[in-house]
């Protein structure tokens, strides 16, 4: 197949259930019907599971509480020794 | 339940004098009971390495009084065995003048060496209280004196470290703690216990800040928002709902209950250290602030790591989710924080001038920890009503 953009030659790939023709020459690409429904479909996927707010406290925070605004604690990600300590002492 | 062994013959012994420490001392520091920080602990000996004689010359950096406090305990124990120091107090206790809580591991026991000025009869009835709770609470096996100390001895457990939570906050028995928990705030109230230490603690780690030109304001100003804090003057409606026992220092009505009805026997300063396995099943240690109060405190020095940003949402909701799926009563399952925002705030207080006071003293800058502690108390202080 050829480039209809540059005429060069047209080299296919198939990544995750995505058929894709690329140019050797202009790097351009080529998409069949439905398929840039497909990558959105799959980027907004990705996304939502990248950026989504951690899911909030079972129950509840106070209104001084810190933003936990992640996996760990705020800080807990550090896993620094004084931490850890304070889990352990008085 | 408890054995007191006859103080004179003990007393006698050519360790800690009577008089040591008696008259200047400094106040009991109001160290942990607890569990031996396991990063500081030091292996004095290997096996048979029972040796007042290699004991008594003071290690670098321990006061005399201490390495001596240290060999008597090691003397007392029943067994010989490998002698591990546990803890060896901070505060005054490091500095050498030995008046705070010194621990050593000799063989299968635990040896506890209490602050100075620790009430007998209060310590007494804890003990007793501690060992009629199996499977609860680690029951002592003796109540020892050492000159002005009193001395506790234990089956050694095996504890929970430090270690045990490179890989996250998860990796805690969380939910085995929160059901001890539970369990100990449904149990009836022993006779004669007396109200639990965790306000005297609050009080006495407000009270380090004293003198320390560096202590952060929102410390101070976080503790104003607590009711009490402005002494106990406050009328009725100021108080409603705190309970007597939310006071320091007031002592309990004499039914044992405060009026908002959440008086139950807790364990007062309850952090991880103070779980221990005992044949693969876990217990509460450590009785010294056991007593009659507001069982919320119990679960206050976790929910001050949550609000902090500290402790991870997922170890705090396991926690707490264990706690009141197990019946806990210290807290409403619809609103927990109706109960834990004030003894949360207490504790983040407290744990803030803690952190501080120690920094302070040792020359170092706030570390991470500590300097979320500060954020909380100013967020605390901000959300205050006016």
């Amino acid at each position: 197949m050829q480039c209809p953009k540059c005429r060069g030659n047209m080299r296919t790939f198939d990544r995750n259930g995505i058929h894709i023709e690329q140019c050797d020459n202009c790097r351009g690409i080529f998409l069949d019907y439905g398929e840039l429904e497909t990558l959105t479909r799959l980027e907004t996927q990705w996304a939502q599971q990248s950026y989504a707010p951690p899911p909030p406290p079972a129950h509840g925070a106070p209104g001084w509480g810190a933003p936990h605004g992640g996996h760990g604690g705020h800080y807990g990600h550090r896993r620094d020794r004084s931490w850890v300590g304070m889990l352990f002492s008085s | 339940m408890i054995e007191l062994s006859a103080p004179a013959p003990i007393a006698s012994r050519d360790g800690v004098s009577p008089t040591a420490g008696a008259a200047d001392a400094a106040p009991p520091d109001g160290d942990p009971a607890g569990p031996p920080d396991p990063g500081e602990a030091q292996t004095a000996g290997a096996a048979g390495g029972r040796s007042p004689g290699g004991l008594e010359r003071p290690a670098a950096g321990l006061g005399r009084t201490t390495a001596e406090l240290i060999s008597d305990l090691v003397r007392l124990a029943p067994h010989e065995g490998p002698v591990t120091v546990l803890k060896q107090g901070s505060g005054a206790a490091a500095r050498g003048d030995a008046t705070g809580v010194v621990v050593v591991r000799v063989g299968d026991v635990v040896l506890k060496a209490h602050p100075e000025r620790t009430s007998e009869a209060d310590l007494r009835i804890r003990l007793d209280a501690a060992g009629r709770l199996p499977g609860l609470m680690l029951a002592p096996l003796r109540l020892e004196r050492l000159g002005t100390r009193l001395v506790t001895i234990w089956p050694a457990g095996e504890p929970l470290t430090p270690a045990d939570l490179e890989a996250g906050d998860d990796h805690a028995p969380w939910e085995e703690g929160a059901r001890l928990l539970a369990r100990l705030h449904d149990h009836p109230l022993p006779a004669g216990l007396p109200p639990d230490g965790g306000h005297a603690r609050l009080v006495r780690a407000v009270a380090a800040l004293d003198g320390l030109d560096d202590a952060p304001p929102e410390i101070r100003g976080a503790y104003g928002t607590l009711p009490w804090s402005h002494g106990a003057t406050g009328g009725p409606g100021e108080l409603e709902g705190l309970g007597h026992a939310a006071r320091p220092g007031r002592p309990m009505p004499p039914e044992g209950r405060d009026p908002a009805g959440r008086s139950a026997l807790v364990h007062g300063d309850w952090h991880l250290g103070q779980l221990v396995r005992i044949g693969g099943t876990w217990t509460l240690i450590d009785p010294d602030d056991l007593g009659v109060g507001d069982p919320a405190w119990d679960l206050a020095r976790p929910a001050a790591w949550f609000a902090a940003g500290l402790l991870a949402t997922s170890a705090w909701d396991r926690f707490l989710g264990a706690y009141i799926a197990a019946g806990g009563r210290a807290v409403g399952a619809d609103d927990p924080w109706r109960e834990l925002d004030l003894p949360a705030r207490a504790l983040t207080v407290q744990l803030a001038a803690t952190a501080v006071a120690t920094a302070s003293r040792a020359g170092r800058p706030l570390d991470d920890a500590a300097r979320a502690l500060v954020s909380s108390c100013r967020r605390i202080l901000a959300a205050a009503p006016a």
